[in-house]
């Protein structure tokens, strides 16, 4: 029971890191950039749903009312964001060296942080939504409604994801213009503007998964932080493949718990599970440093 | 110094398989001392990929290369140059934000005998080894007449220029055995006919074998000794250059048909 | 605009380029170390920082500005060399001097150990195994408490030089000065000498590199066994510099203070370390000025600091990537060829991309 209950925490765990990490993975699929300021983003996410809820929740509006109108409203907004971004910050920069980029994003993530310690405060807050606190008991394990609303997000999320790509004319052109930039624009495809979008729908990801995320964890300047660990799915599953960074981000979600439940016994020196991702993503870096699922998509394509 | 044969370099069979395609399948030639020899062949021929092997950027998956004797087949490709092979890149590989003179003192790298401590302190040694540098290096300028852009970012030069900046960086490392990529590609009439110059002046004044990659059959005629031409990673004929531009598999080759 | 007649190869190899060089330098040299005699006892500690930042500087720059390797996690190597350090002083008893390299060899052999597993990865994939690599340090910082103090830290003394015990900023003034100075030299001879050149060539083109005789594996080492060096001297200083030492003191935010120092200051050139650890040891200060200036609504923001930083790394990079050096040289450019400046001269040149990971 104890090992199915820590499966399940982990596994909702897993699906934020994994959402996070498909931020990441789109970007880097479509344009190379590596947006170290996915995790901020999320931060600005959760705390505009709570702005947002909050508000409706002020004028005597159910909290159900409430959440499923600032869910999508919040998308919205981050996505108008994550495009505005790449408008001003990101496309004055294409063509430089991509380390430019992880500076520049770092650098971002300081900013905002800062901006949101300034607007929202640092105290950490919780949001409120219609999971929160529920519980459903299932054969003696404890299911808590906001995990099982985590798992069941990301699953519909992934899935609108792949068939973005696989089946419309944007999501196609996208990919082309992953491949060569230059060919791409030559054959039409409005680059510039192809890759605002991917930025917006990155920071559209990020905002659900910082929605799904408040409710098992406090909103404050620093969750973004999160982004890290994240981080290390994205590589772990090879940067380059969105069901990759999924499963990454489960396997994450899935040592950590076990890792802290059982790494005193089982001898690991005090620390180790604390960064035991970090440690996971190091031995799959050192072993295979181009991820573990990355020759696999190679040799689809 | 050479094989017993009197060859200096030498293929044999050499294949390289990339999943399902055989790049070069096969091949072997022999390249003598103090000749210019040059590889013909249309695009995806698997020319380049014969010098990648050759430079050992790329594994041989079977065969052999031989070098003054001794068997480079496995040898690291950072030795290659110590040993006396250069060579230069079909899309210019220069290092962009040094300047000319930076790049080819580079170039003297693999003849560099001090070491990390030495080079800290900057002893009297390190200075004399720089200095011996630079005497051979501006040897190579005043052969190539880039005196003018000694100073120069290479990314403000020009393409022709750049081409003749990686030629003396190749020479720069005293090589036996010149590998020349497209030297031509890229460059006008004028540079062509310079280049030909240059090429008979590495070959006779300073004594350096050379194999080449080019399409440009006017200076593949003017300064060859020997041409191989080659198909879809194999070898189509070998003699001299008017016999392979001749040579029925070669034109087939070439006009598709 | 300076024409400078050479007549000998020695010219171009020597640490000055012409008299006016020369002059400049030795100016600057005077000054410095005559500023403690005229500079308040808070203004000589603030410059002591400026040293020590711009030795950690010249660390990160040989590895990511010369050899083209991204590091997101040095903090880590200033903070081994900040613990070996003060291990080798207090628990060993070894004389400053010695202790300080040692704690340069024991950062410096942390750097190749990492290293060496990760030389195959490129580009991203090692920045972000650097960060990894910080924040396992970090941990062990905090969990190794018989050497490291644990969370709570250990306190630093002043530094003894063979039973001349140093009381005053001034006398860890003159320790700071004369350690940048050694360090910058020593830097300066390698990249004018072989060592140098290969990293750089590395850093442009590692193919072409590999043609040239150029060992790339052993030249990243090298460049991180140096780099790290470099850093964990730094770290010894700045263990004396902080009087305290403590996990917290080497996470992330130092990282990235590192890599604001050498962007703002200009990757690729020594200068930039110079004038990237002024601006990051003196925006602090200037922050607690100003804040008394600005509504208290922004100026009592917690990460107030992080956020400027953030900002004037965001703004280098959008508009002046080559930093306060590139700018220097431009407007001195601007000045000697008046009116025939032109901005294309240092245009950057874009590289689209074209991926090469379906190969």
């Amino acid at each position: 029971m104890e090992v199915l209950q820590l499966l399940i925490g982990g596994v909702a765990q897993g699906c934020v890191y994994g959402l996070i990490a498909l931020g990441f993975v789109l970007i880097y699929k479509a344009t190379e950039q590596v947006n170290f300021a996915q995790g901020d983003i999320l931060m600005i996410g959760a705390y505009v749903a709570l702005t947002l809820i909050a508000e409706a929740v002020a004028r005597g509006w159910s909290i159900h009312l409430a959440f499923w109108l600032a869910l999508p409203l919040t998308m919205v907004v981050m996505a108008a964001f994550g495009y505005a971004l790449d408008r001003v910050a990101l496309r004055p920069i294409i063509g430089q060296p991509q380390f430019a980029v992880v500076i520049l994003t770092i650098a971002l993530g300081f900013v905002f942080r800062a901006a949101a310690g300034a607007i929202w405060s640092t105290e950490p807050q919780t949001l409120a939504t219609p999971f929160t606190g529920k519980k459903i008991v299932l054969g003696g394990v404890i299911l808590g409604a906001e995990s099982l609303a985590i798992i069941v997000g990301t699953a519909f999320l992934s899935l609108v994801l792949f068939a973005f790509f696989r089946y419309t004319r944007v999501g196609v052109a996208m990919q082309a213009a992953s491949q060569n930039q230059l060919a791409a624009y030559y054959m039409g495809i409005p680059v510039k503007v192809i890759f605002s979008l991917i930025w917006a729908i990155s920071a559209a990801v990020a905002a659900a998964a910082g929605i799904l995320l408040a409710p098992i964890a406090t909103i404050d300047p620093n969750m973004g932080f999160i982004g890290l660990k994240a981080f290390a799915a994205a590589v772990i599953g090879g940067f380059g493949s969105l069901p990759g960074a999924v499963i990454a981000g489960l396997m994450l979600g899935a040592i950590e718990p076990f890792a802290a439940a059982y790494g005193s016994r089982a001898g690991l020196p005090k620390g180790v599970p604390e960064v035991s991702s970090y440690i996971f993503m190091l031995v799959v870096l050192i072993v295979r440093p181009q991820g573990l699922f990355a020759q696999i998509y190679k040799k689809k394509v | 110094m050479t094989s017993p044969n009197g060859a200096l370099l030498e293929a044999d069979k050499l294949t390289i398989q990339f999943g399902g395609l055989r790049a070069v399948d096969q091949v072997s030639f022999v390249v003598k001392p103090g000749e210019v020899y040059t590889i013909v062949g249309p695009n995806g021929a698997g020319k380049t990929t014969v010098f990648n092997l050759i430079s050992r950027i790329y594994d041989v998956t079977d065969g052999r290369i031989v070098f003054q004797g001794h068997d480079i087949t496995r040898v690291p490709a950072h030795r290659i140059a110590r040993m006396g092979i250069a060579r230069t890149f079909q899309n210019i590989e220069l290092f962009e934000h040094s300047t000319v003179l930076h790049n080819l003192l580079i170039g003297r790298h693999c003849r560099n005998r001090t070491n990390l401590f030495t080079e800290i302190f900057f002893t009297p040694g390190v200075l004399r080894q720089e200095l011996e540098h630079r005497e051979k290096v501006e040897k190579i300028i005043d052969l190539l007449e880039l005196q003018h852009y000694r100073e120069q970012i290479i990314a403000n030069l020009p393409y022709g220029v750049r081409k003749m900046v990686e030629l003396a960086r190749a020479l720069s490392t005293e090589p036996t055995l010149l590998l020349l990529d497209e030297p031509a590609s890229g460059l006008n009439i004028e540079e062509t006919d310079d280049l030909a110059n240059y090429i008979d002046d590495i070959k006779n004044d300073l004594k350096i074998t050379i194999l080449m990659i080019e399409h440009d059959m006017r200076l593949v005629s003017r300064v060859s000794d020997r041409v191989l031409a080659m198909n879809q990673g194999r070898v189509l004929a070998e003699g001299g250059p008017a016999e392979v531009q001749r040579h029925p598999d070669v034109v087939r080759a070439y006009l598709g048909a | 605009m300076r024409n400078i007649f050479k007549t000998s190869y020695v010219q171009d190899i020597r640490l000055f380029e012409h008299g006016g060089h020369v002059f400049w330098y030795g100016l600057l040299l005077i000054l410095v170390f005559a500023a403690p005699l005229v500079l308040p006892q808070f203004f000589v500690g603030e410059m002591s920082l400026v040293f020590i930042y711009a030795v950690a500087g010249i660390g990160l720059m040989v590895l990511t500005g010369f050899t083209g390797l991204a590091s997101l996690g040095h903090a880590a190597f200033l903070g081994i060399g900040a613990y070996a350090h003060n291990y080798f002083v207090t628990k060993v008893g070894v004389p400053f001097p010695f202790a300080l390299m040692l704690a340069g060899f024991v950062s410096a052999g942390f750097g190749i150990a990492f290293a060496l597993p990760a030389l195959r990865m490129t580009g991203i994939y090692l920045a972000i195994a650097t960060l990894a690599f910080a924040v396992i340090i970090e941990q062990v910082f905090s969990h190794w408490a018989s050497v490291t103090g644990g969370f709570r830290g250990v306190a630093v003394a002043k530094p003894n030089l063979f039973g001349w015990q140093t009381t005053t900023e001034v006398h860890f003034y003159y320790i700071c000065l004369v350690v940048l100075i050694v360090i910058t030299l020593g830097t300066r001879n390698l990249l004018r000498s072989a060592t140098g050149r290969a990293m750089m060539a590395i850093r442009d083109s590692e193919i072409s590199a590999q043609s040239m005789g150029i060992h790339i594996a052993r030249t990243k080492v090298t460049a991180f066994g140096i780099s790290t060096f470099i850093t964990g001297v730094a770290g010894g200083l700045l263990a004396h510099k902080l009087q305290f030492i403590s996990p917290e003191a080497f996470d992330l935010i130092l990282s990235i203070q590192l890599l604001l120092m050498i962007v703002v200051g200009g990757l690729g050139s020594l200068h930039g370390c110079f004038y990237g650890a002024i601006v990051v040891a003196f925006l602090p200060q200037f922050l607690s000025l100003v804040k008394d200036v600005l509504p208290p609504s922004i100026g009592n923001i917690p990460g107030l600091q992080g956020g400027v930083f953030g900002l004037i790394l965001v703004l280098f990079i959008l508009l002046e990537p080559y930093g306060i050096y590139g700018r220097w040289r431009k407007t001195r450019l601007f000045f000697e060829i008046f009116p025939l400046y032109r901005r294309a001269t240092f245009k950057r040149q874009r590289g689209y991309l074209k991926t090469e990971r379906m190969k």
